[in-house]
């Protein structure tokens, strides 16, 4: 223990003040396996008192090598990598990742796929949300909240369920459009959830918004100014809830996110509570979303008919001798991309989500570095809670909405 | 390319020798290491690139000079207008120069690059493994850093498992 505690500093030691070393501050170890960091974080806190003086965030405890693993598969093989990365945003991964793809290959995604894309990432940013609202409020000793988020998640999980066969880890976006159509049971499952919906985030403000535990806890804690936002490259709603309106889905729409009509929630106060505003203002607004793509909803195929990179339906098999060739070649050796170089982002519920794609011109991509959101905003972390008391900063990670798969990829 | 973007690419190539490459609707400047602090400089006073979104590495092993190729995405938030560069950064001794300075956020993307790609950065403030475990040897990310595996055992032989893997025991 004492062994341990004299590396660590030493090691650390430009990082903490002189007051630490002479003894006059305390160093504090917390997590990694801590159940409020939210997964594995590991922070050495110095502390004045009760005081955060400097906290210095520890990564890597679910570094898992994907962005290795993929260079050495296939791109349709790589795919299901993507869900494993950020765990509460599974489709979005996909999303990005099929974007990138489609984006080298100039292939086109039929509207009907591109609809069900929105629809589907927009329920998946409702349940990341509801995830981020359970455990920040349960970190604030709100037990109740986190009973209520996880009963309507559930309903979102089942509806993933109902279309891809799995709750979490989905696979459902494919590059060139979708792994198939959506079933007849898709819709009602979608309609019976926006119906219920509306009264049950009314249901958690009314837990929430004027509790004055609540707000005593989260008001006026870890404010973050639109400058420091921006300088440190934080992102998604904690940037929005500084009063930068930066929503990539509003200024560089993808998946023909133009066509629908929804607000960028923005606030000015850039503190904690503010934050906890913004995500429950964009529940309310992806609901409007998913409402008018229902409602358009358009016919017609899901999948590209590019059989360079989609394989043939099939019903197709039996009657082509180029649909076998196609099928054959595309499950052995994959497609070959064009040689070249992108970046892709789409807005995920943390915030910008990008992925580098480079491509050798190989059937495996030759290298894929994800921008990950909550790599970046965690960085922000110490610079919010100095000065906080040791209880906000489990608030402040809460508000982060930090997911360390996606930190640690 | 977006029409406000073309002075802004213009200047660079003139100022700082900058190559364009343009993919797919991408902008892309490639800029040699020694501009990379006045180009990132200029670019955030003078053009308004205040945010810094994307820093990477890519690695072109087997080919020897530059093996390393910096990629960053720079994006203005005024302007809404989004470039990347690309630095060469030889493999015999790979550094670069650190844009920590310029913008706060590079300190973590550089921290990674170090530790998955071994290039070192000039004038960052704390550069240790961020990832991969403080003791690790090697960096992961480069080409000629070999992936692993482990042999499928098709017996039930704890003996012949023993002999085939003596490290499973361990």
């Amino acid at each position: 223990m004492l062994e341990q505690s004299e590396v660590t500093l030493d090691e650390l030691r430009h990082l903490v003040s002189n007051r630490a070393l002479e003894g006059e501050t305390m160093l504090l170890n917390m997590g990694p396996q801590h159940p409020s960091t939210h997964g594995v974080l590991r922070l050495l806190v110095e502390l004045d008192g009760e005081v955060v003086v400097n906290c210095i965030p520890d990564i890597g405890f679910l570094h898992t090598g994907i962005e290795k693993n993929m260079e050495a598969k296939t791109y349709e093989k790589a795919a299901v990598m993507t869900d494993r990365l950020d765990y509460l945003n599974n489709l979005g991964n996909n999303l990005v990742y099929c974007m990138a793809i489609e984006k080298i290959a100039e292939l086109d995604v039929p509207p009907r796929a591109q609809v069900i894309r929105v629809l589907l990432t927009e329920l998946q940013r409702i349940a990341s949300h509801l995830v981020w609202l359970g455990t920040h409020a349960l970190d604030l000793a709100a037990m109740s909240v986190f009973l209520y988020c996880f009963r309507e998640r559930e309903i979102i999980l089942d509806i993933f369920e109902l279309v891809s066969g799995q709750r979490m880890m989905t696979t459902y976006f494919r590059p060139g459009g979708l792994w198939r159509d959506v079933p007849p049971e898709f819709e009602p499952a979608v309609r019976k959830f926006l119906k219920l919906f509306p009264a049950r985030i009314e249901e958690y403000e009314s837990l929430l918004s004027k509790n004055p535990l609540f707000l005593d806890r989260t008001r006026k804690i870890g404010v973050l100014s639109a400058e420091d936002a921006i300088r440190w490259g934080v992102s998604g709603p904690p940037l929005r809830a500084s009063g930068v309106r930066h929503d990539l889905r509003k200024v560089e729409p993808y998946m023909g996110y133009e066509q629908y009509d929804f607000e960028v929630p923005t606030h000015t106060d850039g503190d904690t509570y503010a934050r906890y505003l913004v995500r429950m203002e964009e529940m309310r607004q992806s609901l409007r979303i998913v409402q008018q793509a229902l409602d358009n909803l358009p016919g017609g195929p899901v999948r590209s008919d590019n059989r360079k990179y989609v394989p043939p339906p099939r019903s197709e098999l039996g009657t082509s001798m180029e649909a076998v060739i196609h099928h054959f070649k595309l499950w052995t050796e994959g497609f070959d991309l064009p040689k070249g170089s992108v970046y892709a982002a789409v807005e995920s519920p943390r915030g910008i989500l990008g992925v580098t794609l480079e491509s050798d011109g190989g059937p495996k991509p030759y290298r894929v570095h994800w921008r990950t959101p909550s790599f970046i905003n965690l960085q922000a972390l110490p610079l919010l809670s100095k000065g906080h008391l040791v209880a906000d900063l489990v608030a402040l990670i809460g508000t982060i909405d930090i997911v360390l798969g996606d930190v640690d990829r | 390319m977006k029409e406000n973007l073309q002075p802004v690419v213009s200047a660079m190539i003139e100022r700082f020798s900058a190559e364009l490459r343009e993919f797919r609707g991408d902008v892309t400047l490639v800029i040699s290491p020694d501009k990379v602090l006045e180009g990132f400089q200029s670019l955030r006073d003078q053009y308004g690139f205040d945010f810094l979104e994307e820093e990477t590495a890519v690695d072109y092993w087997p080919e020897q000079e530059p093996r390393f190729h910096v990629v960053y995405q720079v994006y203005s938030m005024k302007n809404k207008l989004r470039l990347g560069l690309r630095v060469p950064v030889s493999g015999l001794s790979p550094t670069a120069p650190s844009i920590e300075r310029i913008y706060p956020n590079a300190n973590w993307f550089e921290r990674e690059i170090w530790d998955m790609f071994g290039i070192r950065f000039e004038g960052h403030s704390d550069l240790r493994r961020i990832l991969m475990p403080y003791d690790w040897e090697g960096h992961p990310l480069r080409k000629d850093y070999p992936l692993g595996y482990e042999e499928v055992q098709f017996t039930f032989d704890a003996e012949e498992i023993d002999r085939n893997k003596p490290y499973a025991k361990e």
